[in-house]
Order: C-alpha cells, then structure tokens, then sequence
C-alpha cells in the first residue's frame, strides 16, 4: 500500500514538472501571439487595438496566475481556446488524437508481429545465414530516418506501381504505407534488443537443462518467451517515444488527420495552446505508459528490486538501448 | 569472430567514416558548381557529366548540395555530440564522485528528463524558437546529455573504490586532479563509445527536424530539408530526393555499424 501510495505522488509530481516546463516554454517563446493574431485577421495593428487583444487573451497577467489558471482548466479538460480560430483546443486534439492512436496502435501491432517471431528465429539460429538476414534488416531499419523511409515507399509505391493514394485517406488502403513507415525502424530496434535479451536467457542453466534433457525446441522457446516477458514490454515502452516523435513526420507527410500534424500547423501558426496541449497530452500518455510497464516488470520479475528506478538502473544502463529515442 | 578480423572491419569502416567526414569538410573545394546559385534555365535537369546528381527546382547543382548538406548535418551531429559529451560527463563525474546532495539532484534531474518523450520535447522546442543552428542544438541537447552523465556517473563511482584512487586521495592530491588524472582517462573509451553510438542517432534527429522545417532552414543546404523541399516534386526529379536520401541512409549507417564493431571490440 505504501509503495502504491509513493509511485503515485512521483507520477503526480512528474506530471507537475511535465506541465510547468511545457508552459514556462510557451512563456518564454518568441513572437507575440496578440500580434500574429491580429495581423492574420488584417486588423490594422495599432498600440490601442493590441494591448486590448493581449488583455483578451489573458497575456497580460502574471506568470504564476496565468499557469494556475490554465492548469485548473487542463485538469478539467480544458486547452482553453485556440488563437488561430477561437476553437476549443481539447475538442481539436480529442479528434487528431483518435486518428494518432490508430496509427500508432497499428505500427505496434504490426512491429510486435513482426518482430517478436524474427527475433526468436534469429536468436535460436544465431550466426547461421537466417539470423545474419535479420540481423542486417534489423541494422538497416535501425539506421533509415523514417522520414526517409515514407518518402522512399511513397515514391514506389504511389509513383512507380501506384497502387496506394498518396494522401492517406480514412481508410484501410490509406493507412498501410504510414503504419508501414513507423513500423520499419521500430522493428529494426524490437529485433535487435530482443534477440540480445532472448540469446542472455538461453545462457541460463535452464534452458542448457532442457537442451540436455531432450526437450522439444517448442518448448524451449515458450519458456524463453515467457521468461522474457518483462523485458520484452520493457523493449516495447521504449520506443514509445519514438512512436510519437516519428508520427508527427510520418503525419505530416502523409497528411494523416492526427495530433502530430495539428501540431505541426500549429507550430507555423504560432497557435500556443495547441503546441502546450499537445506536449502536456504525450508526455502524459508516455509517463502513464512507462509507469504501467514498471509496475508490470515488477509484477512479472520479483527480482527486480523496488528501488523507484525506472527500467534500468544506473549501473546496467546500456547506450544502444537507450539510444532510439531522437527520430 | 575473432579479434584480428573484427580490427580489420574496423580499420576499413572507419576509413570509409573519414572520407565522408573529409568529402564534407572540403566541400568547398570538391563541389564543382557553387550551390546556392540557382538557374532558370537550367532547373530539374537529370544527371550529367556536369551536374553528377543533376539539378533541382531552381537549377541548383544537387551534387554540391549534397556535400555542403554534409558539412551542416555532420558538422551540427559532432557540434552537439561534443557538448553533450563535455556537459554530460563533468556533470556525471562530479555526481559519481562526490556523491551528496548535489548527486541526487543532479541525477533526480537527468530521470524526470527520461521519463518524457524526447522527440516530443524537441519538435516543440525547437517549433517554438523558429528553426535555425541555436533551436536545434537546444532542441536536441536538452536530453542528451543524459547518457553521458548516467554512464560517466556509474562508471566514476565504479573506479573512485579502487586502490589507485585511495592512493592518490592519500598521497594528498586534490579531487580535481584525480578527477583529471586518474578517473577521466579510465572512463574515456567507454564513454567516446557511447559518443559514437550517438552519431546516428542524433543525425536523424537533425535531419527529421530540418526534414519538418524546423531545423536548418533554407537555403543553406542540409539533407533533411533538401528532401523535403525536392520532394514536392519527386515525379520529375526523384534524383533530387534520391541522391541526399542515400547520403544520409549511408552516412548513418556507417557510423551506426562502426559503433557497433567497436562495442563489439571492446566487449572481446
């Protein structure tokens, strides 16, 4: 009970960090906001007209009263207002982040089966041609930009043998080439660490004991399965990140109704309080996500000491584990 | 594999990293047309002995700015590599070392910078500071100290209960020196590994951001930002895009497998 209390005092404070920084950044962004504003509307900006805008949009409190009421807002769901169009933001981000979802769900899905298969085959026929083939897939994937990988599919797909729209539509046709584009390095980096973590539990006495013993391959690689189940969902969660970061490129290209695109717009458009809803609703997302794994890694390990570190420690840290994170 | 043939691939990929870092450093003398001069009669034309790569949109020879791309994306990739890695290994050294309030601080600050996305943070970072060399390095750096620091504090920590230490803190040397003298050499290999492992990664950080027109912005030419720009017209000029996306494919994994080999190495 106490542990459960302790981890959700650090989520609550991480959450307030998360949300602190993401406004003081707005705050501290260049260009007014007022004045975009009304010259985009074509009003004829004198002092008068905006100082009254700026009054209006609140710009003129101080900073502590300014975060207090928009945090209050945000915890009831409330974005406040869009600058560009006057929309609510929560409504905006609501609907790109429905189609987000759906596109990073089926990068996922599609990574997971993927990769979880080709991993085991590569660890299990370690250094015979197979396992060179997926090692060098995995490495290439690992390598490509995604940007670079969309950009290339769609040249051959839509241009070369055209069989897919460019734009990607609502539907199912529309969604094969993003999913696919997120999806390649992704399963670049599952197959990679998976096969490390698989060829580390086949180390192990037990699975040298079951070789020994006669007992079927199928076997061996259920029980290898299922004693890398937590590091497998640890492998998973972190490539979340990655999963946001490359669906906004991957949206922007494909012009994918999601959250990554809204933000992209709204960056041009210098529409804060979409760009801080954004920030404050994937770093929410990834925090929840990551805790989740932790509690489950736990669950699954009782080894794994409860220390309040998340997934690795400090002293089993890896550098190409962790190294994914900036595409 | 064996420690001979693992040096041998390491000798010939690096080789290759170096010409690409030469062909990008002296851009400015293998670029055979100058590559912000544009020609409205010369525009998207295909490859030829003149322009190896052809010419894009405004008749720009594609092939210089693939080098010049090469001397802002690399340039930029070992600019912040080497920040982060100066930022982040004092910052983990003086953690591991001295350990203290300041330690748990220090590394209180580098978990809740893991615990969010990092590209999330960076696009709007650098969204938000309008693009150019100073939003980028701050967009991307932000975060990557990190992995310095953790490896430079455990590794610190790990050495600082060896005997040699307690000799020299004994023999009366100050911390800084031992700092200096003893413990950064020990962790220096361990942590230029983590640095080349960062090379790759960083690049596609670089280049997605300048790829979304956030990062280098135009004209001055960077390989993201050239493939997105030529490929609004890809149909009639896929050398425009295709020439850039194989330097950057080939770029990264070059210095991705050379990081590689040399984990491989020092793991032998």
């Amino acid at each position: 009970m106490k542990q459960v209390l302790k981890r959700i005092v650090e989520l609550i404070l991480i959450l307030l960090i998360l949300s602190f920084f993401t406004f003081l950044l707005m705050y501290l962004a260049p260009g007014d906001p007022a004045e975009k504003r009304l010259s985009s509307q074509g009003v004829a900006i004198t002092k008068e007209v905006l100082d009254a805008e700026r009054e209006r949009l609140g710009l003129l409190k101080p900073f502590f009263v300014r975060y207090g009421e928009w945090l209050f807002g945000v915890c009831r769901g409330d974005f406040g207002v869009s600058f560009k169009d006057d929309m609510p933001v929560a409504e905006k981000l609501w609907d790109g982040l429905y189609n987000t979802l759906l596109l990073a769900g089926a990068s996922m899905l599609l990574s997971v089966f993927v990769s979880v298969p080709l991993a085991i085959i590569s660890a299990f026929q370690k250094d015979k041609l197979t396992d060179h083939m997926i090692k060098l897939f995995s490495f290439i994937g690992n390598s490509l930009p995604n940007f670079l990988i969309s950009v290339l599919l769609m040249y051959f797909f839509c241009i070369r043998i055209n069989v897919f729209p460019i734009i990607a539509t609502g539907s199912l046709q529309g969604l094969f080439l993003p999913t696919l584009s997120l999806a390649i390095p992704i399963s670049g980096r599952f197959i990679r660490q998976m096969r490390q973590e698989f060829l580390l539990q086949m180390s192990e006495d037990y699975v040298t004991g079951m070789k020994n013993r006669g007992v079927k391959q199928r076997y061996i690689i259920k029980n290898v399965l299922y004693n890398s189940t937590g590091h497998m969902l640890n492998i998973f969660a972190l490539q979340i990140g990655t999963l946001m970061g490359g669906s906004v490129v991957i949206e922007t290209i494909f012009r994918w109704p999601g959250i990554g695109e809204l933000v992209m717009d709204s960056i041009t458009a210098r529409d804060y309080p979409v760009i801080m809803g954004f920030v404050l609703i994937m770093g929410v997302i990834y925090v929840l996500i990551n805790q989740l794994v932790d509690v489950a890694m736990k669950r699954l390990d009782p080894r794994i000491a409860s220390d309040g570190k998340s997934g690795l420690g400090a002293d089993d840290f890896l550098p190409s584990e962790k190294g994914g994170a900036h595409d | 594999m064996t420690r001979k043939k693992l040096k041998f691939k390491i000798t010939v990929v690096a080789s290759i990293a170096v010409v690409i870092v030469f062909a990008a450093l002296f851009s400015g003398i293998i670029a055979p047309n100058d590559p912000y001069s544009t020609s409205a009669a010369g525009i998207r034309m295909a490859p030829s002995f003149e322009y190896p790569f052809g010419t894009d949109n405004l008749g720009r020879c594609v092939f210089s700015r693939v080098l010049y791309g090469g001397r802002t994306t690399i340039g930029m990739t070992f600019l912040l590599v080497a920040i982060s890695f100066v930022i982040g290994t004092f910052i983990g050294m003086i953690c591991g070392y001295f350990g203290g309030w300041l330690d748990r601080l220090l590394m209180r600050v580098a978990d809740v910078t893991l615990a969010f996305p990092q590209m999330v943070i960076a696009i709007a970072v650098a969204g938000i500071l309008g693009g150019g060399l100073f939003g980028v390095l701050l967009a991307l750096g932000i975060t990557m100290w990190v992995s310095f620091a953790r490896l430079a504090r455990s590794h610190t920590y790990s050495l600082k209960s060896k005997p040699y230490i307690s000799a020299a803190i004994l023999a009366g040397k100050s911390s800084w020196y031992i700092l200096g003298r003893h413990i950064f050499p020990n962790i220096l290999a361990s942590l230029l590994t983590n640095g080349l492992t960062q090379i790759g990664v960083t690049m596609i950080g670089i280049s997605g951001l300048s790829f979304l027109g956030i990062g280098v912005q135009a004209p001055s030419a960077e390989w993201g930002q050239m493939i997105a720009e030529a490929r609004a017209y890809i149909q009639i000029a896929p050398w425009a895009v295709l020439f850039p996306a194989l330097a950057i494919a080939i770029t990264i994994i070059v210095f991705n497998y050379l990081g590689d080999l040399i984990m491989d190495y020092r793991e032998l």
